[in-house]
């Protein structure tokens, strides 16, 4: 399977009925296609509006209404458009339940950094440090490593996005969670072993006496 | 508020000016103004706008125009020539977190000194600010934002001015147009007085202090 949709579809897993959620750009985007249509989540786009549907067919985009990166979108029955106010006020306020981000580095305290390389890119933090101090679940989709290096590290070289740490991380290998402050591996993804995992990542793991294996 | 053409609110905007634009990448941005901005080539602008748009779109025809020389914006990501002059310090960029721009704007239009937010505490975002402490949690102190002109993109304006907006075009618009000495509007659609129904105004016509008259 895809890495990217091995990712995608362990997330969708940590969705739930009557949820507001803030899906990022890049893999994060993906976690729609994969929740179940029984699953009623509120998807927010933080340009102003709950309620984001899939991507237009053919010639019905409206130029008015588009994602965080400007591409058109759809909105379903019963959404809810707003201002960029009320939209922060609902991502700092903690009534986000669950936001999914992309990441650069995930640090053994939880510590995320993902919107700056010194000196090569930087972009902006755009909604990135509000999702992250203020939504009540923070999940970051990412694989594991990029150019062989792991992106789950000892600790963040990188700015960090938040000093709040993040719950979940999810790669194509593994699930990390920081209950208790401490990087623990949950699951490994479907023929990855432990071993294997440990490999490739940086940051010192608590490996439980049980690993289960992710559910896609 | 006043009908103008757009040739007669652009010269208002003298070069050097602060102006915040509405819109979030291009969307909800009122275009017919960036356009008139460009051919009166307005230089050394401060602009305060939540991202850079993409080339030839948006705010992304100022950094076109090279018309920018500091810019306040939450992501420029998507603007290559933005992140160009960046980079070779042609334009001083302030990268703020979107809640706190969007609320520093709040602030400057709600004569408020500034507020205080969780957001990037501990971070690079803190850098010379101060933290205070609410009840045991730590916060920023984030200053209000003003500028001389707000441009603002409405869905409809009646002939007082009084405003709506539509779908994801509304954005940061509303916010804006009550943070700026002149608020100069761009509509969608000009409709008589009644048509929006008081329940539906967004942006009272008080703050509208010029309508751009269809051309």
């Amino acid at each position: 399977m895809d890495p990217q949709i091995i990712i995608a579809r362990r997330v969708a897993r940590e969705l739930h009925s009557g949820d507001l959620v803030n899906l990022g750009i890049g893999i994060p985007t993906l976690v729609a296609n994969y929740v179940p249509a029984d699953l009623k989540v509120f998807f927010q786009s933080e340009n102003g509006l709950i309620g984001t549907g899939p991507i237009p067919e053919q010639g019905m985009a409206h130029p008015l209404l588009t994602d965080a990166g400007g591409r058109p979108i759809s909105a379903l029955p019963g959404a809810a458009t707003f201002d960029s106010a009320m939209s922060f006020g609902l991502i700092r306020g903690g009534h986000v339940d669950v936001t999914v981000l992309g990441g650069l580095q995930v640090d053994a305290d939880g510590h995320l950094a993902n919107w700056m390389i010194p000196g090569k890119m930087v972009p902006g933090m755009g909604g990135a440090m509000d999702l992250v101090s203020g939504a009540r679940r923070v999940i970051v989709a990412m694989q594991h490593a990029a150019k062989g290096k792991s992106k789950i590290v000892a600790k963040c070289s990188l700015p960090l996005t938040s000093t709040r740490p993040v719950d979940l991380v999810v790669t194509d290998l593994a699930v990390i969670g920081f209950a208790g402050g401490k990087a623990t591996l949950m699951e490994t993804a479907p023929g990855v072993s432990v071993a294997e995992v440990m490999a490739v990542t940086e940051a010192d793991l608590t490996i439980p006496g049980t690993v289960p294996e992710m559910k896609l | 508020m006043n009908p103008v053409s757009v040739e007669e609110a652009v010269a208002m905007i003298p070069s050097g000016a602060s102006i915040m634009v509405g819109g979030f990448m291009g969307v909800g941005t009122p275009e017919r103004l960036l356009d008139e901005v460009v051919r009166q080539q307005k230089t050394g602008l401060t602009l305060i706008s939540n991202d850079a748009a993409t080339p030839g779109k948006g705010v992304g025809k100022l950094f076109d125009a090279a018309l920018v020389s500091r810019l306040t914006a939450t992501h420029i990501g998507l603007n290559p020539k933005a992140q160009q002059q960046m980079l070779a310090n042609q334009i001083t960029v302030d990268l703020i977190p979107q809640g706190t721009f969007v609320e520093r704007i709040r602030a400057g239009g709600c004569g408020l000194g500034g507020v205080l937010t969780p957001t990037g505490v501990g971070t690079l975002v803190a850098d010379g600010k101060r933290l205070i402490e609410v009840d045991g949690k730590s916060f920023l102190l984030e200053t209000a934002l003003r500028a001389q002109f707000a441009l603002v993109h409405a869905f409809l304006a009646d002939y007082l001015g009084n405003l709506t907006y539509a779908l994801t075009a509304r954005n940061f618009n509303p916010v804006m147009a009550m943070a700026a000495e002149t608020v100069i509007v761009t509509a969608e659609h000009i409709v008589p007085v009644g048509v929006i129904a008081p329940d539906h105004v967004v942006t009272p016509a008080p703050l509208v202090d010029y309508l751009i008259a269809n051309g």
